[in-house]
């Protein structure tokens, strides 16, 4: 079973055409990856078909904005795969 | 249909709040300087027309299902296909069905038929954000009253 890394970063490879081997852990999905607010709903759809989840993005946003947030507690790919991976346990313990 | 004022719903049909699908009417007009310019002898609605009557009926769903306290506008349009052409005069009969509800954002599938025909298809996205102003709200109100918006449908 792939781990929720490959499986936001295949994503991402193929929601944005974007070369699988420059996407890494440590990518920054804005700055790095050049996705754009459009191209990030895309993905967030996939993401949250494929885990069954529903990101929270406008908390993330409203986050960041008011300044309580840095982007890259969120949108660096492995702390944006921590936040899946615990959106994922909490799904699974309300159920 | 007002082409000119950019509403392209005449009236809500069906709006299923359990299914989360919308079906509205629009009686395209039989004449309109659209026409005129698109084409002269062979007058046909725009493509972009029929996908904006398709992301307007996605759009009365979004806000009948966020309870009218948000304003959805249309973010991406995949997969649009145009399958035969739509002529002044004809009723449309417009279908639209939720796909995803995210955060922030949501994704329909819409159809428009003419006599239970396929014409067109579509997949969209929307942003919704809280309404900016309350003359927005106001104006959705009245548009709500004229298309015959369920109001019943809305959690107190």
């Amino acid at each position: 079973m792939s781990s929720t890394f490959d499986q936001v970063a295949t994503i991402i490879a193929e929601t944005c055409d974007i070369p699988r081997d420059t996407i890494t852990p440590d990518s920054h999905a804005i700055d790095d990856l050049g996705i754009d607010s459009l191209d990030f709903l895309d993905i967030a759809f996939a993401i949250d078909k494929a885990f069954g989840i529903k990101l929270p993005l406008e908390k993330w946003t409203q986050e960041v904005n008011d300044g309580k947030a840095t982007t890259e507690q969120y949108f660096v790919l492995k702390n944006l795969c921590a936040r899946i991976d615990e959106l994922v346990a909490a799904k699974g313990a309300g159920a | 249909m007002d082409l000119n004022y950019f509403r392209l719903i005449d009236r809500i049909l069906d709006l299923n709040m359990v299914e989360k699908t919308i079906t509205v009417e629009a009686q395209v007009p039989t004449e309109n300087t659209i026409f005129e310019g698109h084409f002269p002898g062979y007058p046909i609605m725009p493509g972009v027309l029929l996908i904006e009557s398709m992301a307007q009926t996605s759009g009365w769903l979004l806000v009948a299902l966020l309870n009218f306290e948000r304003m959805p506008f249309l973010a991406a349009v995949k997969e649009a296909k145009m399958r035969g052409f739509v002529t002044p005069g004809e009723l449309l009969t417009v279908e639209a069905s939720l796909v995803h509800e995210g955060s922030g954002y949501a994704i329909t599938e819409a159809k428009v038929k003419v006599a239970g025909k396929l014409r067109s298809n579509a997949t969209l996205t929307f942003s919704h954000i809280p309404f900016p102003n309350p003359d927005l709200r106001g104006h959705m109100d009245a548009v709500a009253k004229r298309i015959g918006f369920p109001q019943q449908a809305l959690q107190p």
